[in-house]
């Protein structure tokens, strides 16, 4: 029998959870409308139908852990406590937004909450995570470094070499990799070789587990268990979280590639509404209350693309700032 | 005052830097227990023990992506890459990483790092170990580049490097380690970045250089004194910085100018300085700017061949006097 809600956490902190995966997506479903409007522009990758991983994954973590992630990241730095505002103006390329406009969707950064950034090469920031990791260690921290990562990524030589690494140091890294199955356009079992991604880490003696990304609470309770491990035994661990994308990989793609059988099976476990029947059920929380929630996040978002709208620009006179710390030791560059 | 190789004077300023600030460490294939392939950090391991001078797996992308996660955490790494041919490794973490992070997160981190390796040819070690790669580095915003000619300048440069709180590359020439020279004692002895050196100084030519080509460009302003041409002879340290002012001041005083790379000619680091000095000197140019570079070659392992790819001191000689004969 399924272990009760509430013998796992206290009703207010599910609700914060339901609270946090509805923002994510209605965050998501607001910039894909500014994209069709064309206030967002570049390339945006959305989370909608991840929440879970993001949601359950953050929640296991402690505050002062590091939280790295790729390009698909807006949720990740909201949940983690990124204020919304902020990165939709990033979004629009404003100043106002977390990286004044210099980064936009693929490349947020947050370092009073520790999220230590966005990276749009795959697989480009797992070796950052694990030097993140030794720098901990090295200090004497308490704090581990959580890196998610797509499918995708497990295909990269920085995906072996940082495994390999974090197990030599003895890092403690917690390793998330986000299953979609699919980069892009190719489904997993057309780029690796073993596609059962959790299993590869045997050659790294890294443990790992796979989990239900569409749960919020198994993801929550394995990276909990997971992220304790790795701070008591200042190891590796590595988590395969099984999960999907509800749209195309960026707003580009019409996503032709999959059928609609097997889109119409993933949205049917859609995390968000299957939460929510579990807290009605289970009497956490009352159909009025979860709609208030849902309400309150329409709003959330509605203001944060008001906040992005009405903000400025960055100045011209800013294009040069941030590329070098000005620094006495080091003369000035030469921008002729 | 002490004399000692370029190769000690690294090692020094790795020694003193690492005594004064226990946020530096070393990482690099190698560079602990073998004490580096090049014997650069030699004695390091016995002094400050395995937790700050680490061996790592060969995996020059790591080296670089961990270095930057280090620092980002508020470390000091200096890795060592075995040579700078294995940076084209790594290039992912330098280029798309390490050289973007701080501008693309606005300003929000910093990466105070150093990434060391030695390079250069002249030791017959054929195409796959004997590059000049420093105009990859230079062509790339982010990253400040030093290359040392002498025991001195490895020692401040190095050190400033280290001090510095952006990522820095700092090119080694294999075939500088041996040389000697003397060497301040000051453990707060730093080589500002952006600033060359006037290495000699002369009224007929302008021949501006660094690293080894340096070395080589001093040479041959010391064999045409003796044919009556007067050289001055411009050693950057620094390419990024750039100190375009003393190389423009000099060009301006002289009315000629050689720029002398080690690196292959096409879409050199040369023809960017060739260009800032046409830019800024062009109604006071006698001639116009020569460029001696690498030839535009994979390197060729035997020596008969090697010698014709790199500038020698005649290569430079011979410009020189093309430039002063009005020969283009
Ligand atoms: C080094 C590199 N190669 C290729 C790309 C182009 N690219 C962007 S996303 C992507 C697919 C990555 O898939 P996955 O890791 O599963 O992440 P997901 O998009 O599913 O979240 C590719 C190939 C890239 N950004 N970086
Ligand atoms: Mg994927």
């Amino acid at each position: 029998m399924e272990i009760k809600l509430q013998a796992i956490l206290p009703g207010q902190k599910l609700m914060h959870l339901y609270r946090q995966m509805v923002l994510s997506r209605e965050f998501e479903e607001g910039c894909a409308e500014q994209y069709t409007k064309g206030r967002i522009t570049g390339f945006l990758h959305l989370y909608s139908g991840q929440e879970a991983v993001a949601v359950g994954a953050t929640a296991g973590l402690h505050h002062e852990d590091y939280i790295l992630s790729a390009y698909r990241e807006h949720a990740q730095a909201i949940v983690r406590g990124s204020d919304p505002r902020r990165v939709m103006a990033e979004l629009f390329g404003k100043s106002t937004g977390l990286c004044k406009g210099k980064g936009g969707s693929m490349h947020l950064f947050d370092p009073e909450h520790n999220f230590m950034g966005g990276y749009a090469i795959v697989g480009g920031q797992l070796p950052i995570a694990v030097g993140l990791a030794f720098s901990s260690v090295y200090r004497g921290e308490d704090r581990i470094t959580a890196c998610f990562f797509g499918d995708g990524a497990v295909n990269q030589g920085t995906f072996h070499e940082s495994l390999n690494w974090a197990r030599l140091w003895e890092l403690p890294v917690l390793f998330i990799c986000e299953n979609n199955f699919y980069g892009i356009g190719t489904e997993v079992h057309r780029s690796s070789a073993l596609a059962s991604i959790h299993k590869r880490t045997c050659g790294y003696d890294i443990p790992s587990e796979k989990v239900d990304g569409m749960d919020v609470i198994a993801v929550y309770r394995a990276v909990r268990h997971a992220a304790e491990l790795v701070r008591e035994q200042r190891r590796p661990y590595f988590i395969e979280a099984v999960t999907y994308r509800f749209r195309g990989h960026s707003m580009a793609d019409p996503a032709k590639y999959r059928s609609a059988a097997e889109q119409s099976i993933w949205k049917s476990r859609d995390p968000i509404p299957a939460f929510a029947k579990r807290l009605l059920e289970e009497s956490v929380a009352t159909e009025t209350e979860l709609e208030g929630i849902r309400r309150e996040c329409t709003e959330l978002v509605k203001e944060a693309v008001q906040f992005a709208e009405t903000s400025p620009w960055p100045e011209s006179s800013e294009l040069w700032d941030g590329v070098y710390v000005p620094d006495d030791a080091v003369g000035e560059s030469d921008h002729v | 005052m002490s004399d000692m190789t370029y190769r000690d004077a690294i090692n020094l300023a790795l020694r003193e830097e690492l005594r004064r600030d226990p946020t530096v460490f070393i990482l690099g294939e190698d560079v602990a227990l073998y004490e580096g392939s090049f014997k650069v950090t030699r004695g390091l391991l016995a002094e400050f023990g395995a937790e700050r001078v680490r061996d790592t797996p060969i995996s020059e992308n790591t080296i670089i992506g961990v270095a930057i996660g280090a620092a980002m955490g508020g470390l000091r790494p200096v890795a060592e890459l075995m040579t700078v041919n294995f940076a084209l490794l790594a290039m992912d973490q330098l280029i798309n990483h390490m050289a973007k992070i701080r501008y693309m997160f606005g300003g929000q981190t910093m990466l105070p790092m150093v990434v060391r390796a030695p390079g250069g040819g002249g030791s017959q070690l054929a195409a796959q170990h004997s590059q000049s790669l420093e105009s990859y580095f230079m062509h790339c915003p982010g990253i400040h580049l030093a290359m040392p000619a002498t025991p001195a300048d490895a020692k401040g440069l190095l050190k400033t490097a280290i001090r510095s709180k952006n990522p820095v590359m700092f090119l080694e020439h294999e075939l500088l380690y041996n040389s000697t020279g003397s060497v301040p004692d000051d453990p707060e002895f730093l080589v500002p970045f952006g600033k060359a050196r006037v290495m000699r100084e002369g009224s007929d030519v302008t021949i501006v250089a660094y690293s080894r080509m340096a070395v080589l460009a001093l040479e041959a302003a010391h064999a045409l004194e003796q044919e009556g041409v007067s050289c001055e002879v411009i050693d950057l340290r620094t390419l990024a910085p750039l100190d375009v002012a003393t190389i423009v001041a000099s060009s301006l005083k002289t009315g000629r100018a050689v720029v002398v790379e080690e690196c292959c000619g096409a879409a050199g680091l040369g023809g960017d300085i060739a260009w800032r000095i046409h830019a800024a000197c062009f109604e006071s140019l006698l001639a116009p700017v020569k460029r001696v570079s690498g030839l535009d070659l994979p390197m060729p392992y035997s020596s008969a061949l090697e010698k014709l790819c790199i500038p020698q001191a005649d290569t430079i000689i011979m410009a020189v006097r093309d430039v002063v004969n009005g020969r283009t």
